[in-house]
């Protein structure tokens, strides 16, 4: 048995990178980011951790930083949130084009303008199409695990490509609840040493992101994607060796929340997944057959998955903490578009939206929006979408 | 130091499928990167004229390493490179950002001022060929008053040129110079000095570009000889707390020595329109620096 302690979701994320041995970090302090450097530049000055902290001018510098010493051999670590990925967001496509394993942590929070520090998932939604594996944690423990297990599957040799880990601003990010970490010469023998496509160390010629013709272009693109495929089998590789090394349970891509026999699930993904879970159980208590598929890894999006899952259900409550202004939540488009590859008589597919630039949901705003799902479901009459806001619906 | 033999097998550096336009200066200054550092450097180069010049995938015409970064990030990926490779003991590579003017002056300045402050070890090499070139003949800050560009297209760029050279003394780095291609044998030794350093060295590297400066692709040389003959460029290094003047530039201390700055200009087409109050300001510009050079001598 390792470690316990009561960490804060950014102490968690901090305490992954540690044990991950990260050679270099680059960050930059944004606000709830902050304390995840803060405690890793604590890690490097006391001795803790033998790593180069640098202290950089900016976000796109921080993932530049890191970018430059990935491919130069090292092992780096970074993490921030919103205007601070936004301001990075160049370097992070450049990241993945690369194939540079590389972690991030994205503590969560709502897009300006209006300044907003609380969170939701617009920021992190904004960096879906740029060829990161993307997981999103529940708790402070999954933080921490998800962190750790991103290392593997990014220097994963069929996969090659960086991993952003969200967690919630404030929500995780600062509420203290107790991690569990593993022992630090198991976590040695099971993560192995860095292993990254190519190493540019002056050892042998080499370009990296020269200009290329179109088709050789499309070819770059092509080769993610097929990473992303295999990173589905990766991630679940990954999870099972660690589940041995920590006793703790497998979970999957998508958890399963009471999903196996029921009528109605509802979709989600991060810290109100909680909130969702306390709902659900009360409202089979009043005799509702409902279930939670909660997202774990959106990128690659578990789609096949959760149609499995869903498929023979009456009907799928998406519930989304952003939009894609003009159309839905990234959550249910990726879902519906998730189940027509499969089928073309679908269930009942609904998304709602809330939540929005950190707006408290609670499990009762939960039942509500589930309990008229279930009636507007038996009644024929579902509406495709809706905002939730201040207790109400908006369509 | 004296003139070194330039290596000759330089000219094997730039190899066939370089794609610069004929008696562009970015090749000839890569020659004598060769000459000091061999096979043995990394260059960071950011969008400009460089990323197009080194070749397609999936070649590359030069004989080095070649990280393709984002526009504002030639200093913190060689920062990242650096850092790396030190953690891992790799000694034996120079690492270099080689940056346009705009990639330094302009949007990447925040980062060359980054790095330069925590003082990582790489060389930063700004070629000023005073304008945006890869997108079609730009101001940059470092653009002189008076030039043509074609966001400057009737009037000319009406502000001064930005001295990044001085912004870096600023810094406290450990070694920053100017140099020029017209002037190679000064620019390795330059190399060869600031090879020796640890820390953060930069070099600000000037670049007649026949396209954008609208000349006969045969003067680059010439044109960059002007510029320091005229005084208009000069040819320095800072070290230990003051400038020494270059020997190219040494005679150029004495107004007297110094070839009018219209001869300079009339060779370039996007000088065309100067009048004899831009002529006056080029001069006193001239003078104004000179002072300064000599102040910290
Ligand atoms: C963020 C960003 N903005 C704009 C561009 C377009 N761009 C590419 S090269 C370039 C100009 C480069 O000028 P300079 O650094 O002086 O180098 P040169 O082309 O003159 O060699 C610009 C504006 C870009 N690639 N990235
Ligand atoms: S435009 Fe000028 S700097 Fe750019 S490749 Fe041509 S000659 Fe060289």
């Amino acid at each position: 048995m390792g470690l316990k302690l009561v960490l804060t979701g950014n102490y968690a994320l901090a305490y992954a990178a540690k044990v991950a041995r990260v050679n270099v970090v680059a960050a930059y302090p944004i606000t709830p980011q902050t304390s995840v450097v803060e405690k890793l530049a604590e890690f490097i000055e006391e001795g803790e951790l033998d790593a180069v902290m640098i202290r950089v001018e900016s976000e796109h510098s921080a993932l530049a930083a890191c970018f430059g010493a990935a491919l130069a051999g090292a092992r780096v670590f970074t993490a921030t949130s919103s205007q601070g990925l936004l301001y990075m967001h160049e370097v992070v496509h450049w990241a993945s084009r690369a194939r540079a394993p590389i972690v991030m942590g994205i503590v969560t929070r709502t897009l300006g303008p209006p300044w907003n520090i609380w969170p939701d998932h617009t920021d992190y939604m904004d960096q879906r199409d740029t060829g990161w594996i993307m997981s999103f944690a529940m708790d402070n423990q999954e933080a921490f695990d998800l962190t750790l297990q991103a290392f593997k599957v990014s220097e994963d040799p069929r996969v090659y490509l960086p991993v952003m880990v969200g967690i919630e601003g404030f929500i995780l990010g600062h509420t203290s609840m107790p991690v569990e970490i593993p022992e630090q010469n198991l976590v040695d023998e099971w993560l192995g040493p860095r292993r990254q496509p190519y190493v540019v160390d002056g050892s042998e010629y080499m370009a990296i992101g020269n200009l290329a013709l179109p088709e050789d272009t499309e070819e770059f693109f092509m080769d993610i994607q097929n990473a992303m495929e295999e990173a589905r089998k990766v991630v679940v590789e990954v999870e099972e060796e660690y589940s041995k090394i920590t006793g703790r349970p497998f979970k999957g891509p998508v958890e399963c929340f009471k999903c196996e026999d029921a009528k109605y699930v509802a979709i989600s993904m991060g810290a109100w997944s909680g909130d969702l879970m306390e709902s659900v159980s009360q409202l089979r208590d009043e005799g509702y057959s409902v279930g939670l598929l909660r997202i774990r890894y959106y990128r690659p999006f578990p789609g096949d998955y959760i149609f499995e899952k869903a498929n023979s259900t009456k009907g799928v409550l998406v519930f989304d903490r952003a939009i894609s202004f003009g159309s839905y939540g990234p959550i249910f488009l990726d879902t519906a578009a998730s189940f027509l590859k499969h089928t073309r008589k679908t269930p009942y597919i609904k998304n709602v939206v809330a939540g929005i630039g950190g707006v408290n949901i609670t499990s009762d705003d939960f039942s509500r929006i589930l309990k008229r799902f279930v009636h507007e479901v038996e009644s024929d009459g579902v509406n495709v979408f809706e905002w939730y806001h201040k207790g109400k619906v908006v369509r | 130091m004296s003139r070194p033999p330039l290596p000759y097998k330089t000219r094997d550096v730039v190899l066939p499928g370089d794609a610069a336009c004929p008696g562009c200066p970015i090749p000839i200054a890569w020659k004598v990167l060769s000459a000091v550092f061999g096979d043995k450097m990394i260059l960071v180069i950011p969008a400009s004229c460089s990323s197009v010049v080194v070749g397609m995938y999936p070649g590359n015409s030069l004989r080095a390493s070649v990280i393709h970064v984002p526009f504002a990030s030639a200093a913190a990926v060689a920062s990242g490179v650096s850092e790396a490779l030190k953690k891992r003991g790799v000694t034996d590579v120079q690492v270099i950002a080689w940056a346009g003017d705009g990639g330094t002056a302009d949007i990447g300045m925040a980062s060359l001022s980054g790095a330069a402050e925590r003082n990582h070890d790489f060389i930063y090499i700004m070629y000023d060929n005073e304008a945006y070139m890869n997108t079609g003949i730009q101001r940059s800050s470092s653009t002189p008053r008076g030039a043509w560009t074609t966001t400057t297209p009737i009037i000319g760029k009406s502000e001064e040129k930005k001295d990044v050279a001085k912004i870096m003394i600023a810094h406290g780095v450990p070694y920053v110079a100017t140099a020029s291609v017209g002037y190679v044998h000064d620019f390795y030794n330059k190399l060869v000095r600031a090879s020796k350093i640890r820390g953060f060295r930069f070099i600000s590297l000037h670049a007649p570009c026949p396209i954008g400066w609208r000349f006969d692709p045969r003067y680059t040389v010439k044109i960059a000889r002007l510029a320091v003959e005229s005084g208009l460029w000069v040819l320095y290094e800072y070290y230990d707390g003051k400038i020494h003047l270059s020997g190219p530039s040494r005679p150029y201390v004495d107004p007297s020595k110094r070839k009018p700055v219209e001869e300079y200009l009339k060779l370039q087409g996007r000088f065309r329109r100067i009048d004899d109050e831009l002529l006056k300001s080029i001069q006193e510009y001239v003078e104004k620096n000179w002072e300064w050079v000599k102040k910290h001598m």
